[in-house]
């Protein structure tokens, strides 16, 4: 029998951005919040110090911050027709784990979607004709509208201190900044980031071709910033350990860098971290969440009772939860019935690497952050024509070149031998010399049918709950759009002088052992009824008024821009709703 | 209703009577005493509490009794403890009069006469006024009883025989209440009161005789204690707060952090429990009479000797490199750091300590910074023990206290040994 703990207001899963966003509204608004975190404690001077944190081995081989899969794993196949085998290593995407989750160890590419990207449906059927989408791309409209998510975004970049130049303020566009991004209420509260020479001479091909370009959105800080809870960022050393890594400085926006300072100085807000929720406990109708049962490092099991439980872990595990307490109908990929683990996403990635001639151009790659970069955003979302394409969706394009680190920094022409003195050659004689941007064509992924997460019949974790089972192959619309892309990025390095082109579009069929991003999206997503959706516009369930489910795993389809700027809005979207209009009448904010 | 308004007179009446028939000093009580009854002189009590940090030394941290008493006060004659001044009659001094509390608050005297040891601040609370002195009592009486007996006194033979505290108070002992300076703002003397009595500052900042007396020669010019260096706090220029203004010491203890520096070390607890609650008049007033605290021009020359003579070029060059490599970060290759996160070493008092002892600590086992309501943000310096070797900080150091300006003696190896082995000795 679990021990029963005091009752709290609110019980918050997974210590996050989301998490810990959520818990410090609604401690502001007075409330009791107990948030419990699978994995474990973490701090910049403790766990990733400046003097060990650049360690590639120890952090971007060997994953020393991601959930270990001795303690979750997940199940992959292609199609219903294979039976799905477990990740032992993960590889196309990175799961976050501990205080702070994937916020620890991102990029801090901090990209706002396109006002088109929340009704995609209606524009682009009303655009090409509801004909012109596969028949079964399940994409759809998220239920809220850009004039209406625009101050979330705002909240999120504020409390990040992103650095980034304007491209639209209200409605004006402004020189410099991204032409195409939907209109904004204020400037970027920091100036962008600087740019190294290969990212430089992007923009200047880019603009050769009459490319737009400007430099990409960064939570890695231009300079010293304090946020409006009074916590304090860095200025960004360009030392290039970004992703994959905590950053050592303060200089990367995650929760410990701007809401866990102020968080915890609340008597109001408890962390229990090491501590895995095992299921969201229901009362009898089914219609009404009592609490979460977790189990701690001791393996002591706890039922710990909340009026409000939010889901804050990572996407995949939101489902996952869901699917293992019994909330909502499970999707059936057959009839298309059932809403939970429908529309997962992923995202299309490709590249192209430029090889120069090493007597003329140095990039030093080595100088480099996380957000860095130069980008165009001409052929992202519906930003072009695509009639004549026979394909939708897009992405950024850009010189996104994020490090040199040495043991994955050695791009070498194709001829070149796999080992020996002449690969070492090679290697040496390109490395300053190559533009090697991992994420330079950052595609939309769109929904399907065939698409989805549902629960493993044969693999289970070390409670015996089921694994999530991923069923997910890349469909001719994003293979298109990949090769689309992926010939205009090689366009701007052939425009840049590269002596050398190899292009890399993204193929069938999806790898799981090949590292794309960890954006994965979808499985309880939002929409304007529960016919369509796991959560109505506030992402509240429409099955358990009283949980609400908080992340990506509330994008209906994902679009051309790293997801972690909307997560944040949606977080402050979802605040806002329930200090606003929950609190005051507990029950379904949306009547179906 | 006037009825209930009625009876609690006359209950309060009878309250009275009742108290002068068990024999309370109900005199004492009516000539504004302590008063149960008297928010404001409670309220009072607690900030007056508050500033003079009582909860540094008697509560124990992490035990959520507050004033049970049990924090060990490390002194350079052995650990006392210190004891329990919750209102428990038995293990606290919920028994003692309030004449028995104001001497031993102000005289340092025990309850049955004997000597008190002066880790207990009296030869500053000596300095306290009755008033205040019994605003504390009221205050005390209110916080919850915790039965937690205590034995204070754990030092060894001959420093446990008390009797010995007579002479000691004889030699170093100025028992007496504060003293305006009327030639000086009420400001000044707020700030005198504050820093000489309620606030106790020399007691780490200023140095120690051979006796554990203040060298009241040289007050609040610095002192080590407990693995640290307690800086100058005079108004000296490069090592004092000569280079800090009014407003930058009022913000640097109440905010912890002041665009220079963050408190850290023993301080960033005395910011955290005492000195961040200050109101903005008493802070301004604490910096308005430390800037005038008189720098010691002879003693400055005297010192400033050593460092005249460069440090050694090829010390100063390899400390470059290490700065570059390990420290320009965070604090940047000019020394400035970051406003609100990493402390400014170009010409901050911090580094130019004469006694090297925060430096070599901080970078042997890193720093956290104090965390306040207007400053959260608590910024880490991790530990380089296990990455410098003692060189390489001997080094690092004497560059960062000789570049940009700043000037102090060089670091030498063997001093950042001696600070190793000792500080591997402490468990905090």
């Amino acid at each position: 029998m679990p021990r029963k703990l005091p009752h709290k207001d609110v019980a918050i899963i997974g210590l996050g951005w989301t998490g810990s966003i959520l818990a410090n509204e609604l401690t502001d608004a007075g409330l009791d919040v107990v948030a419990i975190e699978r994995g474990p404690w973490r701090d910049t001077g403790t766990d990733f110090a400046i003097s060990y944190a650049q360690d590639e081995l120890r952090y971007r081989l060997r994953h020393e911050l991601f959930l270990r899969n001795s303690q979750m794993s997940v199940t992959f196949r292609n199609n219903q027709s294979q039976t799905a085998l477990p990740v032992r290593s993960w590889g196309a995407f990175m799961l976050g784990n501990g205080v702070g989750g994937a916020g620890v160890h991102w990029n801090a590419e901090t990209w706002r979607f396109q006002p088109t990207d929340f009704t995609l449906r209606s524009h682009l059927t009303q655009r090409y004709g509801a004909s012109f989408l596969p028949a079964d791309m399940t994409i759809q409209d998220w239920g809220i509208t850009w004039n209406e998510i625009e101050p979330y975004y705002d909240m999120f970049e504020y409390l990040c201190g992103t650095a980034g130049q304007a491209g639209n303020l209200g409605g004006k566009i402004q020189a410099g900044g991204n032409p195409y991004e939907g209109p904004r209420s204020r400037p970027y509260p920091t100036p962008p980031q600087k740019q190294g020479y290969g990212h430089m001479l992007f923009a200047e091909g880019a603009a050769k071709l009459g490319y737009k370009p400007f430099p990409q959105p960064s939570g890695n800080m231009s300079q010293g910033y304090t946020n409006p809870l009074g916590v304090t960022l860095g200025p960004c050393t360009y030392c290039g350990f970004c992703e994959w890594f905590g950053c050592a400085n303060n200089s990367k926006a995650s929760p410990q860098t701007t809401v866990l300072p102020a968080l915890l100085r609340k008597s109001n807000f408890e962390a229990r971290t090491d501590s895995e929720v095992t299921r969201i406990n229901l009362d009898n109708t089914g219609k009404r969440a009592t609490g979460v049962t977790y189990v701690d490092s001791s393996g002591e099991e706890y039922e710990q009772p909340a009026d409000l439980v939010l889901v804050c872990a990572f996407s995949l595990f939101n489902v996952q939860l869901l699917l293992l307490s019994g909330v909502g109908t499970p999707y059936d990929p057959n009839t298309g019935q059932g809403q939970i683990g429908r529309n997962f996403t992923h995202q299309t990635m490709s590249s192209a690497l430029g090889f120069f001639d090493k007597d003329k151009y140095n990039f030093n790659p080595f100088v480099a952050s996380g957000a860095i970069g130069m980008i165009i955003d001409e052929f992202n979302g519906d930003n072009y024509d695509h009639g004549p394409l026979g394909f939708v969706g897009g992405g950024y394009i850009g010189q996104v070149q994020t490090n040199g680190r040495p043991i994955e920094s050695t791009a070498v022409p194709p001829e070149t031998p796999a080992w020996g003195p002449k690969w070492k050659q090679a290697v040496k004689d390109n490395y300053l010399s190559t533009i090697n941007s991992g994420g330079a064509c950052h595609g939309s992924m769109y929904s399907y049918k065939d698409v989805y997460l549902s629960l493993d019949p044969t693999y289970k974790d070390r409670f015996g709950r089921p694994l999530m089972r991923i069923t997910i192959d890349f469909h001719d619309n994003e293979l298109k759009m990949s090769s689309f892309l992926t010939d205009k990025y090689a366009g701007i390095l052939q425009a840049m002088g590269a002596k050398q082109i190899v292009k890399k579009p993204r193929k069938g069929p999806y790898d799981v052992t090949e590292y794309q991003t960890s954006h994965l999206n979808g499985g309880a997503i939002m929409g304007d009824n529960p016919g369509n959706s796991a959560v109505n516009r506030y992402l509240q369930s429409w099955d358990v008024p009283n949980l609400f489910v908080i992340g990506a795993s509330a994008f209906p389809q994902n679009a051309g821009y790293n997801p972690t700027g909307t997560v944040g809005a949606l977080a402050f979207w979802v605040a806002e709703a329930i200090r606003s209009q929950y609190l005051k009448n507990p029950g379904p904010l949306v009547h179906a | 209703m006037p009825d209930d308004h009625r009876y609690l007179s006359k209950l309060a009446c009878e309250l009275l009577l009742g108290a002068a028939l068990a024999g309370w000093p109900l005199a004492a009580l009516a000539a504004g005493a302590i008063d149960t009854q008297d928010f404001d002189q409670v309220q009072r009590g607690h900030y007056l509490t508050v500033a003079g940090d009582c909860a540094a030394c008697h509560t124990l941290p992490g035990s959520g009794r507050d004033f049970a008493g049990g924090r060990i006060v490390e002194t350079p004659f052995g650990h006392l403890v210190a004891p329990n001044i919750t209102p428990d009659p038995r293990t606290g001094i919920g028994a003692w009069t309030d004449d028995e509390f104001v001497n031993a608050l102000t005289k340092g005297t025990g309850r049955h006469g004997e000597r008190l040891y002066p880790a207990m601040p009296f030869t500053y609370y000596t300095k306290l006024s009755r008033q205040d002195a019994l605003a504390i009592r009221a205050y005390l009486n209110t916080v919850p009883a915790v039965d937690n007996p205590i034995k204070s006194d754990q030092l060894p033979f001959p420093f446990n025989i008390r009797l010995s505290m007579a002479g000691w108070d004889e030699l170093f002992f100025k028992p007496g209440e504060f003293k305006p300076d009327p030639h000086k703002s009420a400001q000044w003397n707020r700030g005198a009161y504050l820093t000489e009595g309620l606030g106790h500052c020399g007691m780490c900042h200023t140095p120690k005789n051979v006796a554990g007396a203040d060298e009241t020669g040289d007050a609040l010019q610095g002192y080590a204690l407990q693995g640290w260096f307690a800086p100058n706090i005079t108004n000296e220029a490069r090592r004092g707060l000569g280079s800090w203004s009014v407003d930058q010491i009022a913000a640097y203890l109440q905010n912890g952090e002041n665009g220079i520096a963050v408190g850290n070390g023993l301080m960033a607890e005395t910011i955290h429990l005492s000195t961040s609650h200050l109101t903005d008049a008493d802070a301004e007033a604490i910096a308005v009479y430390l800037k005038d605290r008189p720098e010691d021009q002879g003693k400055q020359q005297a010192e400033a000797a050593p460092a005249s003579s460069p440090p050694d070029q090829t010390t100063m060059k390899a400390g470059e490199q290490i700065y570059a490599d390990e420290c320009s970060g965070c604090h940047t290759p000019d020394g400035k750091g970051v406003t609100g996160l990493f402390p400014s070493l170009h010409g901050t008092p911090f580094v130019q300590q004469t006694d090297p002892t925060n430096l070599i600590h901080v970078v042997l086992r890193g720093a956290l910074g104090v965390a306040t309501k207007a400053a959260p943000t608590a910024p880490e310096m991790p530990a380089f023990a296990w990455v410098l070797s003692d060189d390489h900080i001997a080094a690092l150091l004497t560059y960062v206290r000789n570049s940009w300006g700043n000037a102090a003696p060089a670091v030498g190896a063997g001093d950042v040994s001696k600070e190793r082995a000792k500080l591997d000795e402490r468990n905090d």
